[in-house]
């Protein structure tokens, strides 16, 4: 293994440690872009620019967003004491989910190796069936752009949820000022008639100019 | 972090201008020339959302051009998804589903592949307008929502 990549993933797993263990939530969400941007290296290191590309830029809008979402949020202090059998019966579990992955990864074809038909046959026909001299695209536009169309369909679907969850709520005959008090929690993003009108207002407003 | 709505100071803007033009420059160079050199379709798409990202946080979100493209954000997302069905579609015409139907050009050339091109810019507008889609409506909800809760915690208060 090279070196580089050795430290590189050591120093992604520390990442993901600190932003698990991190009581503030801002800091966090600073060591999350910490580790995507690590495995945008990795990637790098890996020969794959395609993917570093689009991971450091996904990764930047996902900090973004979060830092967005979690500004301001307050921290709940979680746990507490730990149970000592919980404890156990996770170190169990994390030894032999280790043990299993480290034998399913020995089964692997060696890293970088064109094992299978259908990857000498892109590799060596690529550029001259597709015309794309990155076999990248080749396959993912060409050879395969059915696998494209889900995915891209899958997004769509995505975002489309998204919208829909977060849309202006439906004008109805909703009395001025719904109570606010009581739970302070009640604006959840499943229930979008809990946000006060005026705040729901204010959001369709944002939303749709 | 400012305000997503109001905007951040004068220098944030002014260089903003600057990164923004190289940002949109750059995300559609990898989109187009993603049959060539490493990118496509969608890393290009997404560098183009987080130009959109980074426009939307330095001018607010009211201001003239980012509330248009805000607007027509959802709209082009459909549009894109629709252009690769439609060049799929096409693809009747010569034998069957997606299947190639341009001629395809000199190697190593912007037009070595019609086709691939014509593919990637469709993922590029449906993954870049669907993510700053997504990124406003969140933006927006988290917005709405971190008020109603301060609202609440001051009446809890008073």
């Amino acid at each position: 293994m090279d070196p580089v990549l050795f430290v590189l993933t050591v120093f992604l797993i520390l990442g993901s440690l600190v932003a698990l263990e991190m009581k503030d939530l801002l800091s966090a969400v600073i060591a999350i872009g910490v580790v995507g941007l690590g495995l945008s290296i990795v990637f790098l290191l890996l020969g794959a620019p395609d993917i570093a590309i689009t991971q450091v830029v996904v990764e930047v809008i996902v900090v973004t967003v979060l830092i967005l979402a979690t500004k301001g949020s307050r921290v709940e202090e979680s746990g507490g004491r730990r149970n000592f059998l919980v404890l156990g019966v996770g170190a169990i579990a994390l030894i032999l989910a280790t043990a299993l992955t480290i034998h399913a990864f020995s089964e692997l074809p060696a890293f970088g190796s064109d094992r299978t038909v259908a990857s000498a046959f892109y590799l060596r026909y690529g550029p001259d069936l597709t015309g794309a001299a990155n076999v990248v695209t080749a396959i993912l536009l060409d050879f395969r752009a059915y696998d494209t169309l889900g995915e891209a369909t899958v997004i769509l679907a995505a975002i489309v949820g998204v919208l829909a969850v977060l849309r202006r709520p439906a004008r109805r005959e909703t009395p001025a000022r719904p109570t606010v008090g009581g739970d302070p929690d009640a604006p959840t993003p499943t229930e979008p008639t809990g946000v006060p009108a005026p705040e729901a207002e204010e959001r369709a407003e944002v939303l749709h100019g | 972090m400012a305000d997503p709505q109001g905007g951040m100071s004068t220098i944030v803007q002014v260089v903003t201008r600057w990164v923004l033009l190289l940002t949109l420059v750059f995300g559609l160079g990898v989109a187009f020339f993603g049959h060539l050199t490493p990118g496509g379709g969608f890393a290009g798409g997404v560098v183009l959302a987080c130009g959109a990202v980074m426009a939307t946080l330095a001018f607010g979100a009211r201001t003239g051009p980012v509330a248009k493209v805000r607007k027509a954000a959802s709209s082009l997302d459909a549009v894109g998804a629709l252009a690769f069905l439609a060049i799929g579609l096409l693809g009747y015409t010569a034998a069957h589903f997606l299947q190639r139907w341009l001629e395809l050009g000199e190697a190593f050339t912007l037009g070595s592949t019609r086709f691939v091109v014509l593919l990637n810019l469709a993922v590029m507008l449906k993954v870049g307008a669907g993510l700053f889609a997504g990124f406003a409506a969140i933006v927006a909800f988290a917005r709405a929502t971190s008020d109603a809760d301060e609202k609440s915690d001051g009446k809890e208060q008073a």
